[in-house]
Parts: C-alpha cells; structure tokens; sequence
C-alpha cells in the first residue's frame, strides 16, 4: 500500500467477480482493488471461496460474471500462460522429473529468454531464497521448506508482476512456518513484487501483509490493514474470526453505551444502529479489576470457572452474573499468577471504552 | 549373534515367516505343476531327439530359413501393432485422464467392453468386416472412394487392425493409470510460469506419462509375440507367426522337439523385452504402471 513500486510491479483490480457452480454460489459478487507492491492476504474459513478467488486471479478459473484487470489491462479472458503471474500453489506443484535448477529455469524456457541470462537469473534466484548449492538436487531429495523455496524461486525468475500464493506454508511445521514468514517478508521487500496471498491461518496473515481481505460464503466481508480489523470489524463474523473473541448479545441504550444484561457498557465508538447488536470482547482487552480497586466503569463480574495455564498466559473463564461466559487472557508472570483467582472465586473485569466494540449481526 | 538367538522378536518373526509359506503353499503348487514342471519338460523335450541329446532342433534357427523368417515377421507386426495401439491409446486415455468422472468411466467402459467378448468372436467379426464384399469395402465403393475392393483382410494388414483392436484396452488402462496420477496442478503451475499448452504437454505432462507408455508397449508387444488366434483367422495362410509355427510342427509334422525349442526361443525373446524395459523404468513400475 504504502511501499515503493518498482517499476514493473502492477495493481490489480477485481470488479464484481461471481463464479457459480452447477446451482451453487463460490464466489459472489466480489471486488477487491490491490495496489502496486501492496501484500495483501485474503483469509477466510474453509470453503469460502479464497482458491476460487486466485482460480480467476490465474485463470484457472472462468468468472460467471465480472472482470480482472492487471494495471490497466483486462485479464479476465486471457489464458493462464499470458498473464504474466507467478503462482506459488498450496503443494508446491513442483515437476518431479526435473531438478531444482530445471525447475527454477522453466518460466524462462517456456518464454523463449535468450539462453544468456540463464545462469545470472537463476544464480540470483537461488540465492535469493538460499538454495545456492541445490540446483543439481532432485525434488524428491529435498526438505519441505526447500521445495517451498524452490517453488517461490520459480515463481519470481521471470519477474512477474503479480506474485500469487496459496496457503504456501500450511504444510510446513510451525517452527518452520514462522521462519519463512519472515522470509517471506523480507523477499516482499526485495521484490517489490505485488503479494496476494491466500491463507487461513489469521496469525500469519496479521503478521504479513499490509491488508487483508477477509472472506466469507464466497464475499469478500472486510478489507483492511490489521489492526483496523482487530479494532474496527464490521460485523459479528469478522469479529468472531479475528483474534480470541468473544460474542455477547447486547442492546443500544444511547449513541455510546449498550447494556449487556442489565450492565451499563460504554464505548468510545458510535454505537451502531442495527437491531442485533454483539459486543465482541477480546481476552486480551480484559484486565482484572484489584480487590478494593475503581468499580466505577465497564466493570463485568461474575465467578471464575475455570483457568488453564497455557505457557506464555493464562487463560481464566469467567461465568458472568446473567448467565454468559467469556474468557481474558493475563501474561503468566509471578504477580499474576500469585493473586490468581481459583476456580468458583467471584471476579470482576473492566472493559475500557477504547477496546469496547459493539458490532452488528452478519448477514 | 548368539543374543540375538534369545530375541523374542526374532522367535516371533521365523513363526510368522512359517504361516505365510504355509498360506503360500497352495498357490505355489499350482505354479510349480502348471508352469515350472511343463516349462522343464519343454526344455528337456527340445533337447532330445530319438532318445539321445542333441542341440539339432536348435541349429535349425540358423540352417532353416522359414525359422528366422516367421520370427523376423512377428516382431515386424509386433512393433506395428505396439506402435499402432500407443497412437490409438495415447488420445483416448489422455482425454479419460481429463475427463469429469461420469465421462471417463464411460470411455473406459467403451474400451474394456470388447473385452468380454471371446477373442474368437472378435476375430470373426473383424473377418466379417473386412473381407472383399464386407462392410468396409462396399461402403467404401458404394460413395464411390475406391474402384476395386481393398485387400484388407487375409493379410498382415488384417491380422494387425484385428490384434490392435484386441489389445487396445492394455494400453489405454496403463496409460490412464498413470496419467490419473499426474496432478492437475503441475499442468497449471506450468501454464502459469509462461507455457503454451503445447509446451507444458511436452515438456511436462509426456515425460510424466512415460511410464505408463512403456508399461502398455511392453505388455501388448510381449502379447502380440504370442497371438495365434487372430493370425491364423485373418492371416490368409500369408501371415505366418511364431506361435503357428508352433502348433504346424505339432499338428503337421509331429515334431515336438523343434515345437518346444521354438517356444524357448519365444520365451527368451519375451524376457529379454522386459530387460530392456526394465532399463528404462522399474520392472515393478511396467507391472503396477504408476
Ligand atoms: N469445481 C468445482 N465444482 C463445484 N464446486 C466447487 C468447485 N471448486 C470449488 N467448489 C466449491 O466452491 C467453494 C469454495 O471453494 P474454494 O476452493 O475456493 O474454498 P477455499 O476458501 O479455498 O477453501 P480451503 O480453505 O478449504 O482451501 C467450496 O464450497 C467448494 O466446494
Ligand atoms: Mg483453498
């Protein structure tokens, strides 16, 4: 969004893309609008349509109706091999029958690129995503995060425009997954490239990109930058999605307080004006009030029933007075933890108005 | 190794190694009685002439010219045919490959179907079909294409169209087996990177099929080798092939023992067909045609 294109890199821009299967409505109405050298992830639950949304973006995929436009081109009819993108696919698609080097040469064999610039570009390539040294390998001979090395490697040689990637490190274990996040990061960095990266792992997605487009039952709900969609989600589903909420049914009072079962909560935002209103409570926003501390605002009590130590926090469960349960979230350090309330303790919580959002129902 | 004689897992390792000869027993005596003992006897009847040894019937391969012929003719419409059916195969299992499943268990069907009918039928059929006043040949002079008949069948050329359509499913089911495997993504990841579909089927999608190629090659060359049926059917008495060279040193001549050497030749011709594939891909690979 914010960084620097080189002068190769492209928008790209999707106007009211529907795909329908046989009775059924993968992607609908759909436009997201990416800018040049932006990273942008598009994240979303099984089955909501981010495969289908690339399908079109690759030209896998014929839209039922919409169009595609690569900077100021139309790409919505034009065949996979003339849209200049590079795709990293979910298991890699590496060709088993050739080695690493031939797999990393191909986009420049399939463009008929003087056979000059072989050696430099791959040589760049390679050590751009340290496999100096892997060229003779063959595929099966490598590691997981080698072949996605490999895979990203021959993505990039030919400089496309538009960088495509799905779910790229969900077979990658977590130790694994973290490192080539960040290297994932800094390659953005270097390429300059413009990043559409599809994924269903919201942390990744927080950590990654610029903004990211959050979808559901094939539209796209939410484009935003991450903190936006942490602090601003626009209904109930992106609220629920993102991060550790959660949602409790409240009803309006005035322009900045709703009452949550006989509970005055005030919120710094305007209140909307929907009849079904939640207010999605992060576990982290929730901070314990002291025995003999302010009792004054947002103040939720109840009783613990349950704390489950998860290393770095720990996770407290709270049955609040009118019946619903919600859960906050405290650093597991030595103050905590020794004025920790047990199990069946009464407790009280502040929500502060800052971190009080109040969102409608999704349709 | 003397610990290892107190090992109980090794104790439980020979049982087991026990039950599964005693479960292989009775498949093994069938091959032992149809296949080893015969195949013996074959060798030892080629070797024998009037009671005594002799490598006379052997010796003929090189004196006989009908020999060398008859197998010069048979590997000849044994490449034909292998050519013939990987050309005729290769489209139909490419588009079963591809096809939505209904489509491709319908092409598949197509190609198995002939398969339950017996070789003889099949044979009769082609005969029908092919012979100077058959099907073909009147309607092709019916629209006027041709003057005279063509001399479709009581040939090789007869004796070709018959066999490739006989062994057409041995290719087509290997083919499609391994082309099933080839994920549809390596041919889109192909595109993308820039490749025509021209460039991504031969560069991509051919050499990751190959496998299933030779597979099918290997098969129906090795079956045609052994084709008596159709030859001597809609040969004419003009195609001679091994395998009647065969049957003529029985039935006409009584000759057993040139019979017999005949069919070692053949054996040896087949084994040597699968080494030279197996220098290829894997002799397991040609059978289970992943
Ligand atoms: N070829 C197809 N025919 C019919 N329905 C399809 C087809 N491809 C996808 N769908 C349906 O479209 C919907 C969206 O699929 P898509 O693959 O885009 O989901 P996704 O968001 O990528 O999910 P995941 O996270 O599981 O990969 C799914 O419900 C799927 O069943
Ligand atoms: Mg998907």
């Amino acid at each position: 969004m914010n960084r620097p294109a080189s002068s190769g890199t492209v928008g790209v821009s999707i106007r009211n893309a529907t795909k329908h299967y046989a009775g059924f409505c993968a992607l609908n109405d759909v436009s997201l609008e990416v800018a040049p050298g932006e990273f942008v992830s598009v994240l979303g639950p099984s089955g909501s349509g981010k495969t289908t949304l690339l399908g079109i973006l690759g030209g896998f995929v014929q839209p039922s109706s919409g169009s595609v436009f690569l900077g100021e081109r139309d790409i919505t009819f034009a065949p996979p091999h003339k849209r200049d993108i590079g795709i990293v696919f979910q298991n890699y698609a590496l060709f088993p029958h050739m080695t690493v080097a031939e797999n990393v040469t191909f986009p420049l064999r399939a463009r008929r690129m003087p056979k000059s610039e072989w050696p430099a570009k791959l040589k760049a390539a390679l050590e751009m995503t340290e496999l100096g040294g892997f060229g003779d390998r063959k595929i099966h001979e490598l590691s997981g995060g080698q072949r996605q090395r490999v895979a990203l490697a021959r993505a990039m040689i030919f400089e496309p425009r538009l960088i495509l990637m799905d779910e790229p490190l969900s077979a990658l274990d977590k130790q694994l997954r973290e490192t080539m996040q960040i290297e994932l990061k800094h390659l953005h960095r270097k390429l300059a490239a413009t990043i559409i990266y599809v994924t269903h792992d919201q942390r990744e997605a927080l950590t990654m990109s610029d903004r990211i487009a959050i979808m559901n039952k094939g539209r796209v709900v939410q484009v935003d930058a991450p903190e936006r969609l942490h602090d601003h989600p626009v209904d109930s589903f992106v609220a629920g999605f993102i991060g550790e909420a959660t949602l409790l049914p409240v009803s309006r009072i005035d322009d900045n307080s709703v009452d949550l079962g006989g509970t005055r909560i005030v919120s710094a935002r305007p209140i909307p004006h929907n009849l079904k209103l939640f207010l999605a409570v992060h576990s982290e926003k929730l901070t314990v009030v002291q025995d003999g501390g302010d009792t004054t605002a947002n103040i939720l009590s109840g009783t613990v029933s349950e704390t489950l130590y998860q290393g770095e926090s720990v996770r407290i469960f709270v049955d609040l007075d009118h019946g619903v349960r919600l859960s906050l979230r405290v650093p597991s350090n030595h103050e905590n933890r020794s004025r920790m309330k047990a199990p069946g303790e009464r407790i009280a919580v502040r929500l502060h108005p800052d971190d009080t959002i109040v969102v409608p129902q999704a349709p | 190794m003397s610990a290892s004689s107190t090992d109980p897992s090794l104790a439980h390792k020979r049982g087991e190694q026990r039950l599964v000869l005693l479960l292989l027993a009775p498949s093994l005596a069938v091959v032992g009685c149809l296949l080893i003992v015969p195949l013996c006897w074959l060798v030892w009847q080629s070797v024998r002439q009037d009671g005594a040894f002799t490598l006379a019937h052997y010796a003929r391969f090189f004196s006989d010219a009908v020999y060398w012929t008859t197998f010069l003719q048979t590997f000849r419409i044994a490449f034909i045919v292998t050519a013939a059916t990987v050309l005729l195969g290769y489209p139909i299992a490419y588009v079963a490959a591809g096809a939505s499943r209904r489509w491709s268990i319908f092409i598949l069907a197509m190609v198995i179907l002939p398969f339950w009918t017996s070789v003889l039928v099949r044979a009769y059929a082609w005969l029908i079909l092919l012979q100077r006043r058959g099907l073909v040949n009147s309607v092709l002079t019916d629209f006027g294409l041709i003057q005279n008949p063509l001399a479709l069948v009581n040939n090789e050329l007869g004796t070709v169209i018959a066999t490739v359509h006989i062994l057409l499913p041995f290719m087509v089911l290997p083919l499609y087996a391994t082309m099933q495997k080839i994920p549809a993504e390596l041919t889109m990841a192909g595109a993308s990177l820039g490749g025509t579909p021209f460039y991504v089927f031969t560069r991509v999608f051919l050499p990751l099929s190959l496998p299933g190629v030779v597979a099918g090659m290997v098969l129906v060359f090795v079956l045609t080798l052994g084709f008596y049926i159709t030859p001597e059917l809609l040969g004419g008495g003009r195609t001679y092939m091994v395998s009647m060279l065969v049957s003529r040193n029985i039935e006409v001549y009584n000759e057993w023992g040139a019979a017999s050497s005949i069919s070692i030749v053949l054996l040896a011709c087949v084994f040597l067909v699968f080494r030279l594939a197996s220098l290829i891909i894997p002799f397991e690979r040609i059978m289970g045609a992943r």
